[in-house]
C-alpha cells in the first residue's frame, strides 16, 4: 500500500470519531484518502461509493474497496446495520434528497458521521447581505449557477432536521476558517463556523 | 498423472496429444464419479490444466484462471496447437500483474472443451463408443465442480484469487457463490450473472450453422470423416462480431475494400470486414471443435446464478460471504454490457459483501479484456495488492 499523506483536517476529524477494528462505508470517498487511512491506521474494514468513475477506479488502483455510485440511490442496496459507521463528508448538501440519504445512513450504519458547510457562517451572511450576491467563500467555492450544493443548510438547521428526525447527536465538532475546532454556545457556533462534523446514531 | 488405463489415450485428436504433451491433467472421478447438473454421474474424466509459479509453503498464493468460451490452459507461452501467444500474456508472466515470481497460478481447459479436458469427442467408459451428442449437457456450475475436484486432487485448500472474463467470469462467480471459502478474493471480468435473451439468440445461430452444415452430420462427424468446417466457422464469424464494438469494426475496417480498387459485382470477400471475418472463422475451425462449441454455448445460456443459487434473488447467492470481490466492465462492451456487472454490485452491496467495481473506457467491445488495457492492469494490481495485504501475502518478491 501506498504512504498515507496526511490528510484533510475534516477528515482527519472523522476518522478520529471512528473506532478502531469496525466496518465503514464512506460515501462520496473522493480520492480515497480517509479510506486509506481507516484501512492503514484503524484496521477498519473500510468500503467507498464514490459519484466520479474516475474518482473510482483511482481508489480500486490503490488497493481501495470502491464502487460507483451516487448516495441518492445507491443506499437503498444495502442491508441494516450492515457497517459500525456510514461516512458522508461535505457532500449531503449536494444530495437530491438530503433527509432520505440520511436515514439511508443510519438504516445501514449503526452510526453516521456527517460534515458539512456552514451556510450561516459569518462571511456568508455578509456576503449575501452587504454584498447582494450569492456567497463565494473558500468551503463554498461555486458560482450560483455550477455549484452542486443543491440543499446547503446551516448547523442548528441541521441540528433540527436531526431532532425532527429522531437523530441523536452524539458529538458536533465546529470548525472556524482556519479548520480549527471552536468551542462556543450553539448560536455563536452556528455564525463563527464555517464547516461541522456530527457523529449521530438512531435514538 | 497416468491414472489406471488412461482414459483412451488412442483416441485422441491431434490437438489433444499436443496440447496435453505441453500440460498437466489428471484423471478424476475413478472412485466418485462427478455428480452433473443434468443428473449424470461423469467419471472417470480427464482434466487438462496448466499451472506457473509455485504452490507457497502455507499454501496460500494459488490463483486460479478460468478461461473464456473459446480460450484453454494454455493462459502465457505459445499454443501447442495454433503457435500463437499466450491468450492472456499481457496479464499473466514475469513483472505482470500476475507474476509467476508470486504466485501459483493454475489454468484449468474447462469440461466439455476440446484441448484435453473431457468432452463430446471422449469415448463414454461405460460402452466405449464416442460420446459425440450423448455426452451429458454440463453446465458452468459442472466445470466449476471438476476445477474444485482437480485441487482437492493437488491438495490445494483455497484459492487466493479466482479470476476470468466472460465465461470465465461466469466461473468465478459461480466459484465465489457455491465454494465462498474457498476463495478469498474474486475478479469477474466483462460477465454477468445470468446470459440474456440477446446472448442466447446469438449462441442460437452458432449451433443451427454448426448443425445445418450437412458435414457434421449429427454430430458424427469423426465416424464419417468429415469436419463441420463451414457451419463451425460461420458460428465463429457470428460470435466474432459480438466481441467487436460497432466502433472498434468501423475503425478497423470501414468501408476499405479488400485487395481490389472497386466493388466486384459479387459474393467474394469485397470487404475488408468480409475477409477479415472469413479468417477468423477458418483458423478457428483448426483449433476448435464443433461439437463442443455446441456444448460450451449451452453452459453459457443455462447460466443463470440467481435462479441456481439464490432462489431468483442474485444477493442470496452470497450471503455471508467474506470473499473480496473487484468487477470490471467495459464501456463499449454490448455482449456484457456494464449495467450486468452493476446489477451483481448491487446483489453484493445487498450481501454487504466487500467489493470493489470499475468500468473502464475503452472503444474494444467485450474484447477488451483481452487486449492492452493499462486501466484494467491498473486496478487488478491495486486490487490483487490490496487482497495480498489482507491476506499476509506481503509484497512476495
Amino acid at each position: 500500500m501506498s504512504v498515507i499523506a496526511p490528510i484533510r483536517v475534516d477528515l482527519q476529524l472523522i476518522a478520529d470519531m471512528v473506532e478502531p477494528g469496525g466496518r465503514a462505508l464512506d460515501v462520496g470517498c473522493g480520492d480515497g484518502s480517509l479510506l486509506a487511512y481507516l484501512v492503514s491506521f484503524k484496521r477498519v474494514d473500510a468500503r467507498g461509493m464514490e459519484l466520479s468513475q474516475t474518482g473510482v477506479n483511482a481508489c480500486v488502483a490503490n488497493g481501495l474497496s470502491v464502487i460507483q455510485g451516487d448516495a441518492d440511490t445507491d443506499l437503498r442496496d444495502y442491508p441494516d446495520d450492515a457497517f459500525d459507521y456510514v461516512i458522508l463528508s461535505q457532500t449531503l448538501q449536494a444530495t437530491r434528497e438530503p433527509r432520505e440519504v440520511l436515514r439511508q445512513m443510519l438504516r445501514v450504519g449503526k452510526r453516521a458521521i456527517v460534515s458539512l458547510p456552514n451556510f450561516a457562517h459569518w462571511q456568508v451572511r455578509l456576503r449575501l447581505v452587504f454584498g447582494g450576491r450569492m456567497p463565494e467563500t473558500a468551503s463554498l467555492p461555486y458560482k450560483w449557477y455550477d455549484t452542486p450544493n443543491i440543499h446547503l443548510c446551516s448547523i442548528d438547521d441541521f441540528r433540527a432536521l436531526c431532532r425532527d428526525m429522531g437523530v441523536r447527536v452524539e458529538r458536533a465538532i465546529v470548525l472556524n476558517s482556519k479548520s480549527r475546532p471552536i468551542h462556543m454556545p450553539p448560536f455563536l457556533a452556528n455564525l463563527f463556523g464555517e464547516q461541522a462534523v456530527f457523529l449521530l446514531r438512531r435514538d | 498423472m497416468q491414472a489406471p488405463a488412461d482414459i483412451a489415450s488412442d483416441e485422441l485428436t491431434d490437438a489433444e496429444r499436443k496440447a496435453l504433451a505441453q500440460c498437466r491433467h489428471a484423471i478424476l472421478g475413478v472412485d466418485r464419479p462427478l455428480a452433473l447438473e443434468c443428473g449424470v454421474e461423469l467419471g472417470p474424466y480427464r482434466v487438462a490444466y496448466q499451472t506457473y509459479g509455485t504452490l507457497n509453503a502455507d499454501k496460500s498464493n494459488a490463483v486460479l484462471i478460468c478461461h473464456p468460451l473459446t480460450c484453454d490452459q494454455f493462459v502465457a507461452e505459445k499454443h501447442p496447437v495454433t503457435g500463437k501467444e499466450g491468450w492472456w500474456d499481457s496479464l499473466v508472466g514475469p513483472g505482470k500483474v500476475l507474476d509467476p515470481a508470486r504466485y501459483f497460478i493454475i489454468c484449468v481447459n474447462v469440461l466439455g472443451h476440446c484441448m484435453g479436458s473431457t468432452g463430446p469427442m471422449a469415448r463414454d467408459p461405460v460402452n466405449g463408443q464416442p460420446w459425440n451428442l450423448r455426452f451429458p449437457v454440463v453446465t458452468i456450475a459442472d466445470m466449476v465442480r471438476a476445477q474444485a475436484a482437480l485441487l482437492d486432487h493437488l491438495g490445494i485448500p483455497d484459492l487466493f484469487c479466482v479470476i476470468g472474463g466472460s465465461m470465465g467470469g461466469m466461473q468465478v462467480l459461480e466459484w465465489a457463490a457455491s465454494f465462498p471459502k474457498r476463495v478469498f478474493s474474486a475478479v469477474p471480468i466483462a460477465c454477468a450473472a445470468h446470459h440474456s435473451a440477446q446472448n442466447i439468440a446469438f449462441h442460437e445461430v452458432g449451433r443451427q450453422a454448426i448443425m445445418a452444415d450437412p458435414e457434421w452430420k449429427g454430430g458424427e462427424y469423426r465416424a464419417h470423416g468429415t469436419v463441420p468446417a463451414r457451419g463451425l466457422a460461420v458460428a465463429r464469424m457470428t460470435a466474432h462480431i459480438t466481441y467487436l464494438s460497432e466502433q472498434a469494426l468501423q475503425r478497423k475496417f470501414g468501408r476499405t475494400l479488400q485487395n481490389r480498387d472497386a466493388l466486384g459485382f459479387g459474393f467474394d470477400a469485397d470487404f475488408q470486414v468480409e475477409s477479415y471475418l472469413r479468417h477468423q472463422g477458418s483458423t478457428f475451425v483448426d483449433r476448435f471443435d464443433a461439437n463442443s462449441y455446441l456444448y460450451i454455448t449451452r453452459a453459457m445460456d443455462y447460466f443463470d446464478l440467481a435462479a441456481a443459487r439464490g432462489g431468483g434473488v442474485l444477493a442470496k447467492a452470497f450471503t455471508g460471504t467474506a470473499t473480496r470481490f473487484c468487477l470490471v466492465s467495459f464501456t463499449s462492451d454490448w455482449l456484457f454490457p456494464t449495467r450486468e456487472s452493476r446489477a451483481i454490485v448491487h446483489a453484493l452491496n445487498a450481501a454487504a459483501a466487500n467489493v470493489s467495481f470499475v468500468e473502464v473506457e475503452s472503444d474494444k467491445g467485450h474484447d477488451a479484456f483481452l487486449l492492452d488495457e493499462p486501466e484494467m492492469f491498473r486496478t487488478l494490481h491495486g486490487f490483487l495488492q490490496g487482497a495480498a495485504n489482507a491476506r499476509g501475502l506481503g509484497n512476495g518478491r
